[in-house]
């Protein structure tokens, strides 16, 4: 297995990860930690994990030999992971059952989550409801505003929504206030974190969960080329499908790992999200990493056309890939993923989710730079139903 | 001179069988000049300890009022430099009024973890509480803060139990913190029993003062809180009076509280 990727015993991926958590919560983050590295390798818990992830969330998810747009960019051979099948159309639901099952494990009965997008919101409710368990989910009122679908749908299932106001109404708020319920509601709450970042062991655990993902997709492309792929291209917002498809291929050095931040209206505008090409390591949801700061150290304001990637952060583990340099790390801009979305959706009949556009958008340049003995991965990580709404009004369509 | 200012603090207090009193305030809430009228006038009203909100963007363990203030200040321009500006301020007036700094890391961690203690050094600051710096992760400061005669104050929250709370208490410096609910800053009133039992058991591992906040916000609640601890920490009801009728008023409101709180029990 990696090792050199394993954080040390106070949760550090080289400088980044840690747990710069509240008092309050330091003893339950060490339990956790304590829980978490039992279950993993306790074979009842992954006979269950297992289980729900065959009949549950539909694994392993296919890989698809995207055909139309590999011909369409006229280079290399471009494959999807397409974990946008999985049960609630996203990677999340990975994650979610690893964390909910550990909830029962340790006996906790409220399942509190942040959503931006609301598909970990989602998800986390679904899994919640499967296992009989209260939910409440924190989330921006500017996001509820531009997702109401996926509000609707976290309701049905059961959850109770908390909309947030404070600061700027995103994401970065949503998981500020959730560490406020838990530090609230200490004795019976499991706080489920969407994605790879927050206090060790989070980071790991995330991690661990979602690399189901680079795991079949490595035993896949085996298969079916006869060889490993030449890169891997994943999103990143927090990087939890990224790191997920990373990991596994993290040893095999001969595979180009590329990660795609959201540039919004451009880097150079200052209006985006991409936190290692325009961020400075800081401290902020648990854990040292790569955020998006202004001069005096007050967290900025990320943007981007995706709530999904509108974080100021990402995960330790990504801050220390970067900086050693085995992942390369690019960015698309918001207009870059709308004409992604639209082409992916006409050529291959897969409306993409926002998130996995951006990507999308640098596979396009690197399949024409590798050329057509060339072979891609790339991780369609969400299906793009919650975006329609908000894609048609970019586009000045009403519906 | 520092860490000495503390201890002179209490002990005082304590050779009269009282309590500290210690005021929490928002540095740039509402804006600058306003906030140091209260900040120099807190002493006089009767705090023995002053603390100086730095504010954050993102405070995780605040409850709405103070949530609110940091908001207003970061929204008036407050930089870190004006922070330490005020407590320079402060000190010329009050030489011997500790002053504590209390926010967050990420700040700190942009200037750097030296650079900034030989700044708030200068300014005359004494002690520092970084709530998101738990022991695990405080090294880095508590060394630069040391080398400058800074204390970097340790929390102890409820959830600190068995084997962890010698392992906290351990590494103390200054006096001790004790979060008094398990939850965010003025939410949830503390239960006397409780806390009680609380300081308690926090001194059966130090010598050091005990000092008791989150959740005071009555007079009623600081007396009750004095009665157990070496000093009371009120927060948002200073801040929410601030920010209601203004320095003066919130001055008052500091009298109330601190002749409560150094009622002998």
């Amino acid at each position: 297995m990696i090792n050199n990727n394993t954080p040390d015993q106070q949760g550090r991926f080289g400088d980044f990860g840690g747990r710069y958590v509240p008092e309050t919560l330091m003893p339950l983050v060490l339990e956790l930690e304590q829980v978490w590295t039992a279950a993993k390798v306790d074979p009842v818990f992954i006979e269950q994990m297992d289980g729900y992830l065959r009949d549950y969330v539909g694994r392993p998810s296919a890989i698809y030999h995207a055909e139309r747009l590999s011909d369409h960019f006229g280079g290399a051979k471009i494959w999807f992971k397409r974990d946008e099948l999985n049960h609630t159309g996203a990677h999340k639901i990975n994650n979610c059952l690893g964390q909910v099952l550990l909830a029962k494990r340790m006996g906790k009965t409220r399942i509190i989550a942040e959503t931006g997008a609301g598909q970990h919101g989602v998800a986390t409710a679904t899994v919640a409801a499967r296992f009989g368990l209260e939910c409440v989910v924190f989330m921006g009122a500017k996001d509820i505003e531009r997702q109401k679908p996926n509000v609707f749908r976290m309701k049905l299932l059961g959850a109770q929504i908390v909309p947030v106001t404070s600061g700027t109404g995103t994401l970065k708020d949503a998981m500020n206030e959730a560490l406020r319920d838990w530090v609230t509601n200490v004795d019976n709450t499991f706080y489920v974190i969407g994605t790879a970042a927050g206090p060790h062991p989070y980071p790991e655990m995330v991690r661990d969960l979602q690399s189901v993902i680079g795991r079949e997709a490595r035993e896949q492309i085996l298969q079916r080329e006869g060889r490993l792929p030449d890169a891997c291209v994943a999103c990143i917002g927090g990087g939890s499908n990224a790191i997920g498809l990373f990991y596994p291929f993290l040893d095999d050095k001969q595979v180009r790992l590329i990660g795609v931040e959201a540039a919004g209206k451009g880097l150079q505008t200052g209006e985006h999200a991409a936190s290692l090409s325009g961020g400075k390591p800081g401290i902020l949801h648990g854990n040292r990493t790569y955020l998006l700061q202004d001069d005096d150290g007050q967290i900025a304001d990320a943007h981007s056309i995706s709530a999904g990637l509108d974080y100021p952060g990402i995960g330790p583990e990504h801050s220390y890939l970067h900086d050693i340099g085995r992942v390369e790390y690019l960015s698309a801009t918001d207009k870059e993923a709308l004409d992604s979305f639209q082409l992916c959706t006409r050529l291959e009949g897969i409306i993409p989710a926002l998130e996995p556009a951006h990507a999308l958008a640098r596979v396009a340049d690197l399949a024409t730079d590798l050329g057509k003995d060339g072979l891609i991965v790339m991780n369609m990580c969400g299906r793009g139903d919650k975006d329609v709404f908000a894609v048609a009004g970019h586009l000045g369509v009403e519906i | 001179m520092s860490i000495s200012r503390i201890t002179t603090a209490f002990a005082k207090r304590a050779a009269n069988g009282q309590s500290a009193f210690i005021a929490y305030m928002m540095a740039g809430d509402p804006d600058l000049l306003a906030s140091r009228e209260l900040l120099l006038g807190l002493p006089d009203a009767g705090a023995d300890i002053v603390e100086l909100g730095m504010p954050f963007s993102d405070p995780v363990a605040e409850g709405l009022t103070i949530q609110q203030a940091a908001q207003r200040s970061l929204s008036a321009g407050t930089k870190m430099a004006d922070v330490l500006s005020l407590a320079s301020d402060f000190r010329k007036l009050h030489p011997q009024t500790p002053l504590i700094l209390m926010g967050y890391a990420n700040p700190i961690h942009f200037v750097g973890w030296g650079k900034f203690a030989v700044a708030a050094a200068k300014a005359g600051v004494d002690g520092m509480i970084i709530v998101d710096l738990p022991p695990e992760e405080s090294e880095p400061l508590a060394q630069a803060l040391a080398d400058n005669d800074i204390a970097l104050i340790r929390l102890i929250a409820p959830t600190t139990i068995g084997d962890r709370l010698p392992k906290v208490l351990s590494g103390v410096c200054g006096f001790v913190y004790y979060v008094s609910v398990t939850g965010v800053t003025g939410d949830a009133v503390p239960d006397a029993e409780l806390v009680a039992n609380a300081v308690h058991n926090i001194k059966l591992h130090t010598d050091l003062p005990v000092a008791v906040g989150f959740g005071v916000r009555t007079p009623q609640t600081a007396k009750m809180i004095a009665a157990c601890a070496d000093g009371v920490v009120v927060g948002s009801a200073i801040v929410a009076a601030m920010h209601k009728s203004g320095a003066k008023a919130a001055c008052e409101q500091v009298k109330k509280l601190a002749d409560a709180a150094h009622c002998k029990a």
